[in-house]
């Protein structure tokens, strides 16, 4: 997918501008956060679930090379076939070639962010296949033709009526009745039925890899990773090396902490194990299975400071309680994740050339970090990301020059009293009358979209002096 | 570390006042108060002269290099103190949380010997120094901004409340969407100004929606960013720090509003 994260300001002010879809965010904002609490205060110790499950992922990431190899054995034990790619092409290139080597001309395929790093969907559409997400928020946004704007949530951005208008065109059913909201999820369902019973292979993603029985867990609420795994003769499971946990049990820690995070929810509709092809005496499932394990990057941050990230698990929650998520939306930042893990996230699988304005789309409220279920320390990651862009010169001179002359000059606290005091004086007797100032000379940003209140008097330091000096005078 | 000065109960604790830049340039009134409220709690407040910036505006532009001599000379000036006090959750929280983690080795020991008796304004005055009940009274309806770094870094939230309510007998209204940030964050208000008027704009509904007045707060940074954006919008609405209420100073003209005198 074309990556704009560098356009993100652009992306962003443009996004506010749309007024009915700011509208949308600012409910989901509001109401999201209010869910995921719900949810998390009827569980009784949740902040002890995620320091158990914490401690589990980094010992998991700290012994991925041990865990990934038994993975891969009791997998192979259980009849799978292993692949790893090393880059995005190398995924897609693989997937193609299982599908082509089986004749298949139709795919459908369940919810799977990495995937979407990859852009098979379009790879394989270039090599002559038919793809379908069964997703129903996936399939709306490919149906749209668009990218999703949420990592749970794909098309939480479209209205009903969207929805509506792009079914009564997409679907070539003739004159209906769509208004309730049921009827169009009826119509995706029969669409859908079709498009399940005629794939020839199946891809879904995971949410786990369980090293100690070779089995992959996906969650979904609609049951559609269960028929796009079992419907058609083959499967292919696409994921990332760093998803491999220790023990079945650590996947029940998981799941706990996952889909309260992610939906509300004390549990999703539908949790898969799957363990590989169809055995003798099996009456359904795949003949032939597969995985296929991406790297993209991965080893690098494992080996880096950022490796933290790995442990993120994809609720999407710090994307519904970020104050700028929710002000710009997910298409703004323009590409696969979104949200304070996608500022994270994108320059380390991309680039920070291509996604500088990222890292800085944060206020270090500390939000994100608050409901992190993996408590990933997020806007610190941000904030030395910063670092990385001012020691790489991806930061703009006057910032750096601005601040780097402000610590100077504060390192020599007599002249900074000095050079205050007088600066303030005449912004004081300047401003004191309004108060405030609508544009000042270096401050444009600021003076873009607010008024810069005037200082009060002269600066507090020269002030206490002034009035020591006059309390000695009078001993 | 040697005791300073011995502490006497009659003396009450010693306190090393921290202004805050934002305080010393644009809102003296808040170190004035800060001083006030110490003092009638019975603390001895002195000013070191020998202070400025705390290094949080570079600190999170990620200007590590920038930051790390200003925290250790803020570390060397305050830690001959028994207490520091700062009025600002997010400069409470530079020295309690980020100095140890921007520095290493002896000054990161150092940093967290000085986190150990740093303390913010509102949470000294209700957790170490208990301010006597006053008999101001604001009549005004009063809303609270909670800053983002003193309600996740220090866990200040009900230390304001609980002191305007036995103070100036006054009930803060509640925004809906308290726990959300302002849309300040440093250089970020100037960098990202569309986004942060956004957030800004959704803080000074909910504070009028509520039927606010006063919207009050902990941290100038937040202040001085919602301020300039009421101002720009025509707002109905002062904004001033929570130590100024404390003292009962309502007379001061507010954030960003003129002296017609």
């Amino acid at each position: 997918m074309e990556q704009t994260s560098q356009r993100f300001l652009d992306n962003a002010t443009e996004a506010i501008g749309d007024k009915a879809r700011a509208e949308r965010r600012d409910m989901l904002a509001l109401f999201t956060p209010i869910i995921r609490s719900a949810a998390v205060d009827a569980f009784p110790d949740f902040d002890e679930a995620r320091a158990h499950l914490k401690a589990v992922r980094q010992h998991s990431l700290d012994h991925l090379d041990h865990y990934l190899a038994r993975f891969e054995s009791e997998a192979l034990a259980n009849g799978n076939q292993l692949h790893y790619a090393r880059t995005p092409e190398e995924m897609n290139s693989i997937v193609l070639d299982l599908c082509q080597r089986h004749g298949a001309e139709r795919v459908i395929k369940g919810k799977s962010m990495v995937t979407e790093e990859t852009g098979l969907n379009d790879f394989l559409e270039r090599g002559g296949l038919t793809v379908t997400e069964t997703d129903l928020g996936e399939y709306i946004i490919q149906q749209a033709g668009e990218t999703p704007s949420h990592i749970v949530g794909p098309a939480l951005h479209k209205s009903p009526q969207e929805i509506r208008e792009l079914f009564l065109d997409k679907h070539a059913l003739g004159e209906r009745d769509l208004s309730a909201t049921e009827a169009m999820v009826a119509e995706a369902r029969t669409v859908l039925r079709d498009r399940f019973l005629g794939g020839q292979v199946g891809i879904i993603g995971a949410n786990a890899l369980i090293a100690e029985n070779g089995y992959s867990m996906l969650v979904t609420n609609e049951g559609n990773g269960d028929l796009c795994a079992n419907l058609p003769q083959v499967l292919i499971v696409c994921t990332t090396i760093d998803r491999v946990l220790p023990r079945m049990e650590d996947a029940g820690a998981l799941l706990r902490l996952l889909v309260r995070s992610a939906t509300g929810q004390p549990q999703t509709c539908y949790t898969s194990f799957y363990s590989g092809p169809r055995r003798e005496g099996d009456t359904d499932g795949p003949l032939e299975t597969h995985y296929v394990l991406l790297d993209n990057g991965r080893t690098d941050i494992l080996a880096g400071e950022y490796r933290e990230m790995l442990e993120c698990m994809r609720c999407g929650t710090c994307l519904t309680h970020c104050p700028i998520y929710a002000a710009v939306g997910g298409h703004a930042y323009g590409w696969v994740y979104q949200g304070p893990m996608g500022s994270v996230l994108t320059p380390l699988l991309t680039s920070l050339e291509a996604s500088a304005a990222l890292p800085n789309a944060c206020t270090t409220c500390g939000r994100c970090a608050e409901v992190c279920p993996a408590d990933i320390p997020l806007p610190d990651m941000l904030r030395d990301l910063r670092n990385e862009e001012n020691r790489t010169g991806l930061t703009a001179t006057r910032w750096r020059l601005g601040l780097r002359l402000h610590s100077q000059l504060a390192r020599l606290p007599s002249l900074y009293r000095f050079a205050t005091g007088i600066g303030i004086r005449v912004m004081h007797l300047l401003g004191r009358r309004r108060g405030h100032f609508a544009h000042v000379p270096g401050a444009a940003g600021w003076s873009r979209q607010r008024d810069f209140p005037a200082p009060q008097a002269d600066t507090f330091m020269r002030q206490y002096r002034a009035r020591q000096k006059a309390g000695a005078g009078d001993e | 570390m040697e005791q300073q000065g011995g502490q006497s109960p009659a003396q009450g604790p010693r306190v090393s006042l921290f202004v805050t830049c934002l305080a010393d340039l644009f809102r003296p009134s808040v170190a004035w108060a800060a001083i006030e409220l110490l003092e009638q709690a019975g603390c001895t407040v002195d000013v070191p002269a020998a202070q400025s910036c705390c290094g949080q505006p570079a600190y999170n532009a990620g200007e590590y290099d920038a930051a790390r001599p200003l925290a250790r000379q803020v570390i060397e000036v305050l830690e001959p103190a028994d207490y520091v006090v700062l009025p600002s959750g997010s400069c409470a929280g530079m020295l309690i949380h980020h100095y140890p983690r921007l520095l290493e080795g002896e000054w990161r020991e150092r940093a967290v010997a000085l986190a150990a008796k740093t303390f913010e304004l509102t949470t000294f005055l209700t957790e170490i120094a208990p301010l006597p009940a006053g008999d101001g009274s604001v009549t005004t309806a009063v809303a609270y901004h909670d800053s983002c770094a003193g309600l996740r870094e220090l866990g200040i939230r009900e230390q304001p409340r609980e002191l305007l309510r036995q103070r100036c007998d006054v009930e803060v209204l509640e925004l809906t969407q308290r726990d959300v940030c302002c849309g300040f964050g440093g250089t970020f208000c100037a960098k990202m100004p569309d986004i942060a008027a956004k957030m800004s704009d959704d803080k000074l509904k909910d504070a009028l929606d509520k039927g606010a007045r006063v919207l009050t707060g902990g941290d100038l940074g937040c202040l001085l960013t919602l301020a300039g954006r009421a101002s720009r919008m025509g707002h109905d609405l002062e904004v001033r720090h929570v130590a100024e209420l404390l003292v009962g100073d309502t007379g001061t003209p507010a954030i960003g509003e003129g002296d017609p005198g």
